[in-house]
């Protein structure tokens, strides 16, 4: 089976940068594959979340090739690629009701009409597992809590349905047990509708419990691709490694080197 | 021995449109001298009112808390600054409240003049030692905030708060924003500083990884309430409470190697 998105030497520098954010990134994604990117801050794994949606800002410089093999015209964002920030805060508009947001993608990308749009969006809503969705699609962001704000951004990532999912630090603004009920919620949809999933994150363990392979960034450049058993298992790199150690587990072998 | 810390009975309601609700409702708790309590719970659950009301930006509606024997909530004026250089504060980004262009040494230079403790002469020679107390070179005196990273950033907020000799240091999600590799760092420090100084912390994250690295007991929040408290690592292995074994569930754990990922 072809791969649904293939990169081959990609690279980004931003203006003014003397570094380059991204090198020589080499990484083919099955269609329905579920993929974690990690890395700590400056490693280059937003630039890359960031250049496959085609979200990186036209100053920056792309070097390589972006491909989609698995589409039959070039992949957009919105339609073909749903993207989740960090913060839904920022994300979301604040004068918009929610259920308005949702609808609005569906009817920019699937040519739907409004009162369409507005009545998947409410369905979208529910399928997200927010209380009441057909009160709630009237609601404005501030009214709700970060993890709902979170499960709306969701529902107009999803609403075009994509063929991938890209959520860059989508769960880290979020507390422990609301964090937990989001990745459940994109690991269930990514399921049902055979998403390919992008999970950008700094936290390794959350990575491991549900992406079937994990690469590792640190300065820009990808320093191990592998199976998920296999890189906890086995890390083939040091900076692996290091990684796994500083991971502070619940069980009572953990956190000794504290 | 009396605690250094006693919080006793802490309520605080707050309005929100039409509605008021109890952001503390009864709380008490106690920290020794030396000892690290983490404060767990969702967000929401009453934490930062905690860290707001021992910081007296926030009157309680409730309750007492005393301070190295004294009263602290009806403290004013000279007694409450004479108090404050022994409870410090550490937030998740501290320094992002100050002008990103004053240097390392003008933000370590503050508590140490404000509170009497080096004087003009000595205060540079004061500054060296308290950069390399926290593991950075003296060199970084000359710096700019936005120049230096979030660890040395972080660390120089801690040089800040030991700065005036505290006994307690409140430390409100302090490693929350840090990169891994950084945060372990920045927790062996604290525990270094705490077992050389006897420093006390109150140490209030949603991170269980880190409060079991670092807490010797631990007090679980929800909805304004402590519903479970005891030693760390015996709440963290077996927790009695719904919010404490719903906390622990969410952690995410490393899958060990039998384990296949489904």
């Amino acid at each position: 089976m072809s791969p649904l998105l293939s990169l081959r030497g990609l690279g980004v520098r931003y203006s003014g940068a003397t570094a380059a954010a991204l090198e020589g990134v080499d990484l083919d994604l099955a269609p329905g594959e579920r993929l974690a990117v990690i890395g700590e801050s400056g490693s280059g794994k937003s630039t890359l979340a960031r250049a496959i949606a085609g979200l990186l800002p036209q100053t920056a410089t792309l070097e390589g090739t972006i491909a989609w093999p698995g589409l039959d015209h070039p992949a957009r964002n919105g339609r073909d690629i749903g993207f989740v920030f960090q913060d839904p805060g920022s994300s979301l508009d604040p004068v918009m009701s929610v259920g308005k947001q949702v609808a609005e993608v569906a009817h920019a990308n699937l040519d739907m009409d409004w009162r369409a749009a507005m009545r998947l969006a409410v369905e979208l809503l529910d399928r997200v597992r927010l209380p009441e969705p057909s009160v709630l699609a009237h609601a404005y962001p501030h009214q709700l809590s970060g993890g709902q704000k979170q499960r709306v951004a969701i529902a107009a990532a999803i609403a075009a349905r994509p063929r991938l999912l890209i959520a860059d630090e989508a769960t880290s603004a979020l507390d422990t047990i609301v964090q937990a009920e989001i990745v459940a919620l994109i690991r269930e949809l990514v399921a049902e509708d055979g998403m390919a999933l992008i999970f950008v994150s700094h936290d390794i363990a959350l990575a491991a419990s549900f992406a079937e392979r994990i690469a590792v960034f640190r300065h820009g450049r990808m320093v191990e691709l592998a199976p998920t058993v296999e890189l906890v298992a086995q890390p083939r790199s040091d900076y692996s490694r290091a990684l796994l150690a500083a991971h502070l587990g619940l069980e009572a072998h953990s956190g000794a080197g504290i | 021995m009396s605690a250094l810390l006693e919080v006793d009975g802490l309520s605080k309601r707050y309005r929100r449109g039409d509605r008021d609700f109890a952001a503390l409702d009864g709380v008490s708790f106690s920290i020794a001298a030396g000892e690290t309590l983490a404060l767990v719970g969702p967000s929401g659950s009453g934490k930062s009112t905690v860290a707001r009301i021992l910081l007296r930006l926030v009157e309680p509606d409730a309750g007492s808390v005393r301070f190295a024997g004294e009263d602290l909530l009806v403290l004013r004026g000279a007694a409450l600054r004479a108090v404050r250089p022994k409870l410090q504060m550490v937030f998740q980004d501290p320094l992002a409240a100050f002008n990103p262009r004053a240097t390392v040494a003008r933000l370590l230079d503050d508590p140490l003049r404000i509170h009497g403790i080096a004087d003009r002469a000595t205060r540079p020679k004061a500054i060296a030692a308290l950069l390399e107390r926290v593991g950075l070179s003296a060199e970084l005196a000359s710096r700019r905030v936005h120049e230096i990273s979030g660890g040395q950033r972080q660390r120089v907020a801690i040089a800040r708060a030991i700065a005036t000799r505290p006994r307690l240091i409140v430390l409100d999600e302090a490693v929350a924003s840090l990169d891994v590799l950084v945060r372990g760092d920045i927790l062996r420090l604290l525990g270094e500083l705490q077992a050389e100084e006897g420093i006390a912390y109150l140490f209030i994250s949603h991170d269980l990884g880190a409060v079991r690295a670092i807490a010797h007991r631990i007090a679980i929040m929800d909805g304004g309430r402590i519903v479970e408290q005891g030693e760390a690592k015996a709440v963290i292995a077996a927790p009695a409470s719904a919010t404490g074994r719903a906390l622990v569930a969410a952690t995410p754990e490393l899958p060990t190697i039998k384990e296949t990922v489904s």
